[in-house]
């Protein structure tokens, strides 16, 4: 018996050692959430080395922000909050919002006014959409594919219809594994009037339509759930075309070289930016308020783009976006912002989404796995 | 089965050898992944992809970037040093329980063995993502049930060291009973008999005469409980968070989040760690087989 | 025998035996006992936790409590709308459940009943606020200045006359403070209650209830709130969204468990699921035959290697062993990122299969983010687990037997067949079935390499709880997974017994 209890007492000691060892959250340490690849180390290298450096208090990253909803309600019924800020888009912003999940903010109270004194909600402006919602990029998703893959005499594709068109541009596709954009892009290419997408989406009849329109295309597309997948694949080889966040396409083409080209008719624009989960600690709160005063300046934004090609939310940052930071080439024609890529736009309705996300969502996954 | 007999036929040994290769293809199989890793670990770019330069066997097309980027990179560095602080611990819990109960299970009177069998072994049997679900419920909102009700503790163990080591304790046990039951069958009696004939108590006995004996078995087991916590993603995903980011966290959020061959570097290493662990255990279980006084064949 | 044997000490033999097999027995269960307590709570706990939910449903009572009461009295046969006082209470849970924002869980929960309430709910949950009722208040509060003050209020709702009085104000009066309380965290003696509270007080005042302070309410047009619901959305008119709340408003539900076998709860009991939402049991099928493949693929590769390694000299055998065991000790998820650079169609194999001539350029094989891609890459992680167990047993087949066969006679393939295979039979059991429950509880490979037609029924499992938050029908289906699983297990015990498992060790 004296055996149990020599090993018994060992184990004890070494969970004993082990919790004087947990982190749970230390002092000067902070999860930030957010997308991981290109856009994380923009991030990285825009705010939270310089934060670091500031402050002493060390960033820990999470790569969690796709699964950012679902991971806030379980860590909400715990009541068991690990994260400090959250990076999400702007749909999941206003779901965390309906739901008590994130915390209302004051914007003029908590981020710093422009340099020129305007006001932080001015300055913001309409990229406010939510009271929990603390923008920090205007993004889209758009398309990019294998130039050296266009059939010879062809018109390189433009943008989301030709997606649709087997027959000029054959080869396998890569779409989101969500109905957001792909649903709105099914019904714009299927012949629906811009303005009437919304409308038409609410009803069954105009969901069977954008359904009928992804059927054509079901089995020459791969669906992926990250970001990084489409470039992967594009890299590859094993894609013509598809769809993916207009910055990691950027990544591709300017800095790893690779033979693709962007396809910018239709981009899906999108705002990205933060939201503080609730249930942090009153002193947790007040560190994460000041990194965010910190990262969502007029600077810090305007140098985040100097990594990755998303635009400020800010309008101040926009006359401060410079060259990239290796390889010296101006951002400002690589933003999906600039004219020349932004003629045919779709702005993202995200309270439309919040809405129907749950009723589409349903919809969308038992329509795949048929 | 050593060589071709002289007086085989032609059929025989075209048999003979035509089994060889199919059983060398096999092991190709088995290895194939792996020898793909190694030189793709290497590549000059940011893909999982055999560039023209690589192929071409170009020095430009070759790289250590990624081994850098791994041995710089704080995340990466975090998740080894997690993966270093989780796995022996909960190898060091699975081992000395798993071992204890083991022996108690190899009495020879022992009731309910079958259904205490079937729970022990339970973690290897339940799908993975059913039990990292329901622990992620449960180490959430820890409870102990009484017939009045439950009473809620106090704390929460997701997010925690303590939850992600009791969760890769608990995965690595069935390997622990596995292992050292079997060697505890082929285990002769007489041998503490005669030791607590001879005076010594239970304890002596225990460290002296049965430990070095089932010791090879305890080790594999161990090796085995290690691996499992240092291989396992889908339970650390749930119950740990990113505090806790292990190896395979990191690799998996990789894969999904930024290919990036880093992945194939830390893996690269990975498989030089488990070959030199191999050997150990071959070499172990040779000396083991010495002790017990089998000659190696 | 008259007497009984004595043991040394005096006391009867059987006796004395008996209690050394008693305090053998304790001493084993000693022993036992601390990992099976750690196994208890750490694991089969959380097990037993997580099958719980499959058929917890407080949700619904817990956010509308007065819609569930009031509905309860509604003959939801007759296809008709429930009358006022559902709406009244459907009033008051929702204002109380937007503060408390509840509401957009509720609605994601009946969303998975009925597509189309989580909007219906949020909508709701926006407009409810809004809704024209505050023409009671004003009239209230015009009759007499004390309907405006909120110590008044508060006096009123401690008196138990008043209170039994107006039974309707006082339960909304109540929901009211509670939620002001921890919601906005004020005070209700210095806040004046809502509308809905003053709507309740209407209705009391419509029941004949006398109020504290009469007033004149025959001056005042009433507010239907079915037509507020109605401006709202008219989908508040859709019996069946009335029906959806009636029939999962009790604690517990079998809804989970029907809606993982592509079943519902209909008007007319238990009935199919729409065409276009079964996936389940196409699922669980092609997680049965899939594993099956995979089972199959490891006999076929695993029985040769397991054959040489066991009639290999020990030393030889041993050496190969690693080779084996190398992919096993190698991390899953690069494992399979491997096996994605080899099988993607630009990939290793079919650029060899190109440049061999077997494969057309423009044709390459499709092997990979499909049914293909899963059985390989899954064959290759599982097939130790094939060769270990057959490897242990047919180390113990004597070679002896097979020449016995052959000197007396037997062909190579009968001295085989009828011979060594039979014996070996066991081994192929135990790996089949090792092989058949590891591969149905998969979901990380099937999520990398089996794009949308080689998944499992546990990549599902992971989606609901990590994408749709389903975590009730993920439970669910767990549940009958595992209930697969163990029965796997239970024959497997059966034919084999789980102390016969070795791992290479």
């Amino acid at each position: 018996m004296k055996t149990t209890i020599t090993l018994m007492a060992t184990t004890c000691l070494t969970l004993t050692a082990a919790m004087a060892n947990a982190d749970g959250h230390m002092a000067g340490e902070m999860t930030i959430v957010s997308w991981g690849g290109a856009y994380s180390s923009s991030q990285q290298n825009a705010y939270h080395d310089p934060y670091m450096e500031k402050t002493g208090i060390s960033i820990i990253n999470d790569e969690s922000s796709s699964e950012a909803v679902a991971k806030l309600r379980a860590m909400n019924e715990a009541g068991n909050v690990t994260w400090d800020l959250v990076d999400v888009e702007a749909a999941d912003a206003i779901r965390l919002c309906d739901e008590g999940l994130a915390v209302e903010i004051d914007a003029d109270e908590v981020l710093a006014a422009a340099p020129d004194g305007t006001s932080a909600s001015d300055d913001f402006g309409d990229s406010l959409i939510s009271d929990c919602f603390i923008p920090q990029i205007v993004f889209s998703t758009t398309f990019g594919y294998r130039t050296d893959m266009v059939p010879e005499g062809v018109e390189p594709p433009k943008g989301a219809c030709d997606v649709f068109d087997l027959e000029t541009y054959p080869g396998k596709r890569a779409l989101n594994r969500n109905p957001i954009a792909n649903m709105e892009w099914a019904l714009l290419c299927d012949g629906v009037a811009y303005e009437d997408v919304y409308d038409t989406l609410e009803t069954e009849e105009g969901q069977a339509k954008a359904f009928a329109k992804l059927d054509t295309i079901k089995d020459q597309t791969i669906w992926w759930t990250a970001g990084a997948e489409t470039p992967q694949l594009l890299a590859d080889g094993e894609i013509f075309m598809g769809s993916t966040y207009n910055g990691r396409l950027f990544s591709v083409i300017a800095e790893q070289d690779q033979p693709v080209g962007m396809a910018w008719d239709w981009q899906m624009f999108d705002l990205d930016g933060w939201v503080i989960p609730t249930g942090l600690s009153d002193e947790r709160m007040a560190r994460v308020m000041d990194y965010l005063e910190f990262a969502t300046d007029t600077q810090r934004l305007a140098d985040q783009a100097k990594y990755i090609s998303y635009g400020p939310a800010r309008a101040s940052s926009a006359p401060l976006v410079g060259d990239h930071a290796t390889l010296g080439i101006p951002m400002a024609e690589h933003m999906p912002t600039d004219p020349a890529n932004a003629t045919n736009t779709f702005y993202n309705n995200y309270l439309w989404w919040a809405d129907y996300r749950d009723d589409l969502d349903a919809k969308f996954q038992a329509w795949l796995s048929q | 089965m050593s060589g071709v007999p002289i007086y085989a036929t032609t059929g025989q040994r075209i048999w003979y050898y035509g089994f060889r290769v199919i059983c060398g293809l096999i092991f190709f199989f088995l290895i194939a992944p792996i020898l793909v890793i190694i030189p793709l670990s290497f590549n000059a770019q940011d893909f999982f992809t055999f560039t023209p330069e690589m192929l071409a066997f170009d020095p430009e097309g070759y790289s250590t970037k990624h081994y850098e980027d791994f041995f710089s990179n704080s995340d990466w560095q975090l998740a080894l040093r997690n993966s270093l602080k989780i796995a022996p611990v909960a190898t060091l819990i699975s081992v000395s329980l798993g071992t204890l109960a083991a022996i108690g299970l190899s009495q020879s009177h022992v009731p309910f063995r079958r259904g205490i069998m079937a729970i022990l072994i339970s973690p290897m049997i339940v799908p993975l993502i059913i039990s990292a679900t329901g622990m992620y419920f449960f180490y959430s909102n820890p409870y102990i049930p009484t017939p009045f009700g439950k009473i809620e503790l106090p704390f929460t163990l997701t997010g925690t060291y303590i939850g992600v080591v009791l969760a890769h304790a608990a995965l690595g046990i069935p390997f622990v009973i596995i292992t050292v039951t079997a060697t505890l069958v082929g285990f002769d009696r007489s041998l503490t008999r005669a030791a607590a004939n001879m005076g010594a108590g239970p304890v002596t006995t225990f460290f002296k005469v049965q430990m070095p004996l089932i010791l090879p078995g305890v080790v594999s087991g161990g090796l085995f409980a290690f691996i499992t916590s240092f291989d396992e993603v889908v339970v650390v995903l749930f119950v740990g968070s990113a505090g806790q980011k292990t190896l395979p966290w990191q690799m998996f959020t990789g894969l999904r989040e930024q290919i990036s061959p880093t992945i194939l570097a830390v893996a690269t290493i990975l498989i030089a760690v488990s070959v030199v662990l191999l050997f150990v255990v071959e070499l172990l279980r040779r000396r083991s087989e010495r002790l017990r006084g089998i000659t190696p064949s | 025998m008259a007497e009984d044997m004595l043991a040394a000490d005096g006391r009867p033999l059987k006796a004395s035996l008996n209690r050394a097999l008693r305090r053998q027995k304790l001493r084993a269960l000693m022993l036992i006992a601390p990992l099976l307590l750690f196994i208890m709570v750490s694991f089969v706990m959380p097990i037993f936790d997580m099958l719980f939910r499959s058929v917890e449903n407080q949700i619904v009572s817990e956010t509308l409590p007065r819609t569930t009461l009031a509905l309860q009295d509604w003959d939801a046969t007759a296809a008709q709308l429930p009358d006022d006082p559902v709406f009244e209470a459907m009033y008051t849970d929702l204002v109380l459940a937007a503060e408390y924002k509840s509401h957009t869980r509720l609605g994601s929960r009946l969303n998975y009943e009925m597509t189309g309430i989580s909007s219906l709910f949020r909508k709701s949950g926006r407009a409810v606020g809004r809704f024209d009722t505050d023409r009671y208040t004003d009239a209230f509060q015009e009759a007499d200045p004390a309907y405006a003050d909120p110590a008044q209020w508060a006096e009123w709702m401690a008196d138990d006359e008043i209170r039994a009085e107006l039974p309707r104000t006082a339960d909304a009066y109540d929901g009211w403070a509670k939620m002001l309380v921890s919601v906005e965290d004020e005070l209700p003696v210095e806040e004046e209650p809502w509308d809905f509270v003053y709507t309740a007080l209407y209705a009391d005042a419509q029941a004949g209830a006398d109020l504290p302070i009469s007033v004149d309410l025959s001056g005042v047009e009433p507010v239907s709130l079915q037509a507020q619901f109605e401006d709202i959305d008219e989908d508040w008119l859709d019996p069946d969204v009335w029906l959806t709340i009636k029939r999962y408003s009790p604690d517990y539900t079998s809804g989970y468990f029907l809606n993982s076998v592509d079943l519902t709860k209909g008007a007319d009991g238990i009935e199919a699921r729409p065409e276009n939402e079964q996936i389940y049991i196409t699922l669980f099928i092609r997680t049965m035959i899939m594993s099956m493949s995979i089972m199959g693929m490891c006999v076929l590769l695993g029985y040769p290697i397991a054959w040489l390694l066991a009639n290999l000299t020990d030393r030889t055998a041993n050496m190969l062993m690693i080779l084996v065991l190398l992919p096993f000790w190698t991390s899953l998820l690069v494992r399979t990122s491997a096996w994605k650079v080899l099988l993607q169609q630009e990939g290793v194999i079919n650029d060899i299969l190109v440049w061999i001539g077997l494969v057309a350029d423009n044709d390459r094989l499709q092997m990979i983010n499909n049914q293909t891609g899963t059985i390989i890459a899954m064959t290759h992680i599982l097939l130790p687990f094939m060769i270990l167990p057959l490897y242990s047993v047919m180390k113990t087949i004597p070679p002896s037997y097979l020449r016995a066969a052959k000197s007396l006679g037997a062909t190579n393939w009968t001295a085989f067949w009828r011979v060594y295979f039979p014996q070996s039979v066991p081994g192929i059991g135990a790996g089949c079935i090792l092989v058949f429950i590891l591969a149905i509880g998969y979901y990380i490979t099937p999520e990398l390499v089996g794009g949308t037609k080689g998944v499992f029924i546990s990549n599902r499992i992971a989606y609901h709880i990590s994408s749709s938050l389903n975590w009730g029908l993920a439970a669910a289906l767990g549940t009958i997974l595992l209930v697969v699983v163990m029965l796997l297990y239970w024959v497997y015990d059966k034919i084999v017994g789980i102390d016969n498992v070795k791992l290479g060790g």
